[in-house]
C-alpha cells in the first residue's frame, strides 16, 4: 500500500498542475473586456446576410445599413416621412412624377460624389439587377429622368402612394456607382454616417466613422461593432460582463432581471407589426370545413380567445393585445376597435347558429419553440371552453411556411413585423391575390378598397379606404390578430440618447456614453 | 509507412465521394429551398422563382451534384447563397478558429483524464478511484450549455475575470487567446475527460496484470518506472485512438459550446448553414469535416507506430 501510495504522487502533481494551470491563468490575467470609449458594440441576434441593400433580406441587415448606408427618406416615429438624402419631394397634378430634390455635398465613403446621376443608377440597379429583391417594391416605376445634377425625376406607370415609404428602406439605400461592378455585397460603399471595415461571418461587423459625413457632428462613436449572438440569455450575459454596450431583441423572460438591474437600462417600444394567425380560407381540401367557410365559426374561435391573458401569462404583460394589422403609431390605426373581453357564451351561441357539431377537430401549425409553444396550449385551452378541439402540430419555420403555401393547414401560428405604409400590413394578406394570402381568402370589395388605396395620396382619403377594409375584415376574419410585437432592448446605464423607433430599427445619431 | 499513407489515401477517395452524395441527397430532402427560408416572412414567389433559376435550383438533383462535384475538382466550392461570401475563404477562415478550441479541449482532457485514469488504475477499489469517477462520471452528465452559461455568468458576469465571448487568435496575441479559451475548453475538456479517464483506467489495469509488468516489478525495478515506462506506453495505444476519434468530433461538435461562447467556428458555421440550407456551405464544411477524420485517423496509426515499436516493422 505505502509503495502504491508513492507512485502516483507525480501524476497527482501533474492533474493539480495542469488545473492550476487552466483556471489560475484567467484569475492572473485582466479580462480584456474593457473597451475604448469610443467604441458602440451592439449585439444582434442573428449574423445578417449579404450586406447588398437591393439583395439583402434580413430585419438585422437592416439594422447595420443603419449605420451604413444613407436612405432618400426616413420615418419618423409617427410614421411620417422626413428627409435624409432627399430633401424636398412632389408630386405631379397627375400623380404619375414625382420629383425629389437631394441634398448637396454628400460624399460616399469611397470619396465621391452623390448625385442625381448616382440616385438614378442606385434606382435602375435595385429595379433591375437580377438577383434584386427590390425589384417588386418599385415595380410601378416606369423610368427615372435626372433633371438637374441634384434632382431627379420618377416616371410612374400608375399612380402609387407606397413608393415613398419603399425608398425609406433598402430601395431607397445609395450605395457608390463606381462599386457596382465590384463584390458590393461584401464591401458596401454607401453615405452612412460609418464605413464598412470588416466582417466575420457569423461573429462581428465592424464599421469605422465617415468624418465627411453630411451629418457626421450627429455621431458620437468612432467605431461600432455588430456581434451576432443568437441565444438570448448569452447577449444578456454579454452585456452585464461588459461586453456589450446595447442589444435588440431582449426576451421578454429577461426583462424582470435586466430591470432589476442597476448598471443597465430596458427600452421597449410597440413594433409595427403584430403576431396572430393565419387561416385556410380555401387553399386546397383542408380548408372545406366550417371554420374556413363560415366567418361565424371564426368569430366563434375569436370570441372564445383572451388576448389580455394570453399577454399576462404568456409575455408578462409587454406584449399589447391588438384586434387589428395596423400598429397604434400609424396614422391608419383606428381607435375604436379595442380589444373586446372574452365571451365564451358568445362564442358557443355562434357556432350553435352556424349549425356546427361540437367538438369541432381543427388544428394549429405553430413554430417550434417554447414561446409559440406555450402561446398554443393557452389557446388551445380557451378554445375548448367554447366547443373547439384545437390541435397543435409544431414544426420548423421553414417547413411551416411551406406547409402554408401549400394550403396543408387550417390555423398557423404567425406573424409579420409590418411596414412603414398601411398597404404593407394588409394588402399581401388580404387580396384575392396578395403574395402571402396563404390562406386564399377572396372578397372583391377588400380587393378594390386596398387597391384603390394605393393610388390615393392623401392621408384622411386613404384612411377612409383603409377603415372601410377594416369593418369588413373585423366581420369576416381573413387574419386572425392577437398582439402587437414590440421591440425590447438592453442599454448599458451609461449609454444615453437612444430614440426609439417602432421600425425596430437602432439609430446611431445622438448615442452617446457618459 | 510511406505504403501506409498511400493506402490510407486511396480509400479517402470513394469514402469522400459516398459523403458527399448522401450529405447532397439528405439536404436536398429538406423541406423548403434555401430562398424561401432567407426570405423568412418577406417571401415574393416572383422574386424567389427568379433566384432558383439563377443559381439553378431547378435542376435535376443529379445533374446538380455533378455540377457541384465538378466545380469541386477545380478547387472551386462555389459561394455561401446567405452572404455571397466564398465556401473555400468561410471554411479557412472558421476552421482555425475550431481548432484552436478543439486543440485547447483536448490539453484540458488530457491534463485530467490521464491522470486521473492512471491513478484510478493504480489506486484500484480505493475512495481515490471511486472519486475519480464520480468526477469523471460527472463531467460526462453535466450539459455543456448548462455549464457554459453558469460559467460565464459566475467567471464573466459576477467576478468579471474572464472574457464572457469571443475569439482572439492564438498566434496574434497568445495571452488574449487564453484567456477567451478558458471557459469553452474547460466546458468541452471535462466532458471528453470523462471518457479518457475511463479508457485509460481500464488500459492500465489490464496493462497492470499483464506477465512482463509483474516481471519488471519482480526485477525490482522502481515502481515509477514500471508505470511510465512499462505500463503507460502499452496503456496510451486505445487512449490515442479514442483522443483521435474525440478530436474528429470536436471539429463537428462543438457546435453548442460555439454558441454559448459565441465563437465564429466550424459548428455554428454548419449549423446556420443547415438551417439556412445554404447547400454550397453545408456540403464544404461536410467534404472537409470528411478529410478532417480520415487526417486524424491516419495520425492515430502513425502515434501507434510510435508508442509501440513492434508495429514498426509492418
Amino acid at each position: 500500500m505505502t509503495r502504491k501510495r508513492t507512485m502516483t504522487r507525480p501524476a497527482m502533481t501533474t492533474t493539480l498542475a495542469a488545473s492550476a494551470l487552466v483556471l489560475g491563468l484567467g484569475m492572473a490575467a485582466p479580462t480584456g473586456a474593457v473597451a475604448q470609449t469610443s467604441t458602440l458594440r451592439i449585439g444582434l441576434q442573428e449574423d445578417p446576410d449579404m450586406l447588398d441593400p437591393h439583395r439583402a433580406r434580413t430585419f438585422v441587415g437592416r439594422i447595420v445599413f443603419k449605420g451604413l448606408c444613407d436612405k432618400l427618406f426616413d420615418a419618423s416615429p409617427d410614421l411620417q416621412l422626413v428627409p435624409r438624402l432627399a430633401t424636398e419631394w412632389s408630386f405631379s397634378a397627375d400623380g404619375l412624377t414625382a420629383t425629389i430634390k437631394l441634398r448637396s455635398g454628400v460624399k460616399f465613403h469611397d470619396g465621391t460624389a452623390f448625385d442625381a446621376t448616382a440616385a438614378k443608377a442606385n434606382l435602375e440597379r435595385a429595379r433591375t439587377l437580377p438577383e434584386s429583391l427590390r425589384r417588386s417594391e418599385l415595380a410601378t416605376i416606369d423610368s427615372i429622368d435626372v433633371v438637374d445634377p441634384l434632382t431627379i425625376a420618377i416616371k410612374l406607370k400608375q399612380r402609387d402612394a407606397t413608393l415613398l415609404s419603399q425608398l425609406a428602406d433598402r430601395a431607397g439605400m445609395m450605395l457608390s456607382p463606381a462599386t457596382f461592378a465590384g463584390d458590393v455585397g461584401a464591401r458596401p460603399v454607401c453615405t452612412g454616417p460609418y464605413r464598412f471595415v470588416e466582417r466575420v461571418q457569423n461573429d462581428r461587423i465592424v464599421l469605422d466613422r465617415f468624418a465627411d459625413h453630411w451629418e457626421a457632428a450627429n455621431y458620437s462613436f468612432d467605431r461600432i461593432i455588430y456581434r451576432a449572438i443568437p441565444d438570448t440569455t448569452v447577449r444578456l450575459a454579454n452585456l452585464r460582463s461588459g461586453e456589450l454596450d446595447m442589444l435588440e431583441r431582449l426576451a421578454a423572460t429577461d426583462v424582470k432581471s435586466a430591470q432589476a438591474d442597476r448598471n443597465l437600462k430596458v427600452l421597449f417600444t410597440p413594433g409595427l407589426g403584430y403576431q396572430g394567425m393565419t387561416l385556410n380560407h380555401s387553399n386546397g381540401d383542408l380548408a372545406n370545413t366550417p371554420f374556413g367557410k363560415d366567418k361565424r365559426v371564426r368569430q366563434a374561435f375569436s370570441w372564445a380567445i383572451d388576448r389580455n391573458v394570453i399577454n399576462q401569462v404568456v409575455f408578462e404583460n409587454t406584449h399589447p393585445p391588438t384586434v387589428q394589422p395596423f400598429p397604434p403609431s400609424s396614422p391608419y390605426f383606428r381607435k375604436d376597435l379595442s380589444v373586446p373581453p372574452r365571451d365564451v357564451a358568445k362564442a358557443r351561441a355562434l357556432l350553435r347558429e352556424a349549425g356546427v357539431t361540437t367538438p369541432l377537430k381543427l388544428e394549429m401549425m405553430i413554430t417550434n419553440n417554447p414561446v409559440d409553444a406555450q402561446l398554443g396550449q393557452v389557446v388551445q385551452a380557451m378554445v375548448q371552453e367554447a366547443g373547439f378541439d384545437l390541435s397543435l402540430r409544431s414544426m420548423e419555420f421553414a417547413s411551416q411556411l411551406r406547409d402554408q403555401q401549400q394550403g396543408k393547414f387550417q390555423l398557423s401560428r404567425v406573424g409579420w413585423s409590418g411596414r412603414i405604409d398601411p398597404d404593407g400590413n394588409v394588402h399581401p394578406f388580404w387580396t384575392s391575390r396578395g403574395g402571402q394570402n396563404d390562406g386564399k381568402y377572396s372578397n372583391p370589395t377588400i380587393d378594390k378598397l386596398l387597391t384603390d388605396a394605393r393610388a390615393v395620396y392623401d392621408l384622411a382619403e386613404r384612411k377612409k379606404l383603409y377603415d372601410e377594409a377594416q369593418t369588413i375584415a373585423q366581420d369576416e376574419v381573413p387574419v386572425l390578430y392577437l398582439y402587437n410585437q414590440p421591440w425590447f432592448y438592453a442599454t448599458s446605464a451609461r449609454i444615453s440618447g437612444f430614440q426609439l423607433h417602432p421600425d425596430g430599427m437602432i439609430r446611431l445619431g445622438g448615442l452617446k456614453r457618459q | 509507412m510511406l505504403k501506409l499513407i498511400l493506402n490510407r489515401v486511396l480509400i479517402a477517395i470513394p469514402t469522400l465521394l459516398i459523403v458527399s452524395l448522401f450529405v447532397f441527397a439528405l439536404q436536398h430532402a429538406l423541406p423548403g429551398d434555401p430562398f424561401l427560408v432567407m426570405a423568412g416572412e418577406e417571401r415574393d414567389p416572383e422574386a424567389i422563382a427568379r433566384l432558383r433559376a439563377i443559381y439553378r435550383l431547378d435542376d435535376p438533383i443529379v445533374v446538380q451534384y455533378f455540377a457541384w462535384l465538378g466545380q469541386v475538382l477545380q478547387g472551386e466550392f462555389g459561394r455561401s447563397l446567405r452572404t455571397g461570401e466564398p465556401v473555400l475563404e468561410l471554411i479557412l477562415q472558421k476552421l482555425p478558429v475550431t481548432l484552436q478550441l478543439a486543440a485547447a479541449s483536448m490539453i484540458v482532457a488530457l491534463a485530467i483524464g490521464l491522470p486521473a485514469g492512471i491513478i484510478a488504475a493504480v489506486r484500484k477499489g480505493t475512495t481515490v478511484d471511486y472519486a475519480a469517477s464520480a468526477v469523471a462520471l460527472s463531467g460526462l452528465s453535466i450539459p455543456n450549455f448548462w455549464l457554459g452559461i453558469v460559467m460565464i455568468l459566475i467567471f464573466a458576469v459576477e467576478l468579471r475575470w474572464l472574457p464572457a465571448s469571443g475569439y482572439v487568435p492564438f498566434f496574434s496575441d497568445p495571452l488574449g487567446a487564453i484567456e477567451t479559451l478558458i471557459m469553452p475548453a474547460f466546458v468541452l475538456g471535462t466532458g471528453l475527460a470523462a471518457f479518457i479517464m475511463r479508457h485509460t483506467r481500464s488500459a492500465m489495469l489490464e496493462v497492470l496484470r499483464s506477465d512482463y509488468v509483474r516481471t519488471a516489478r519482480a526485477k525490482g525495478l522502481d515502481e515509477r518506472v514500471v508505470i511510465n515506462k512499462h505500463a503507460l506506453r502499452n496503456a496510451l495505444i486505445p487512449v490515442i485512438t479514442l483522443s483521435t476519434i474525440l478530436f474528429g468530433e470536436l471539429l463537428a461538435g462543438a457546435v453548442l459550446t460555439e454558441q454559448v461562447f459565441t465563437i465564429p467556428g466550424f459548428g455554428k458555421l454548419i449549423v446556420d448553414a443547415v438551417f439556412n440550407r445554404d447547400y454550397g456551405v453545408v456540403q464544404g464544411v461536410v467534404l472537409c469535416t470528411a478529410i478532417g477524420f480520415i487526417v486524424m485517423n491516419l495520425i492515430a496509426d502513425l502515434l501507434y507506430i510510435l508508442v509501440n515499436p513492434r508495429l514498426r516493422g509492418r
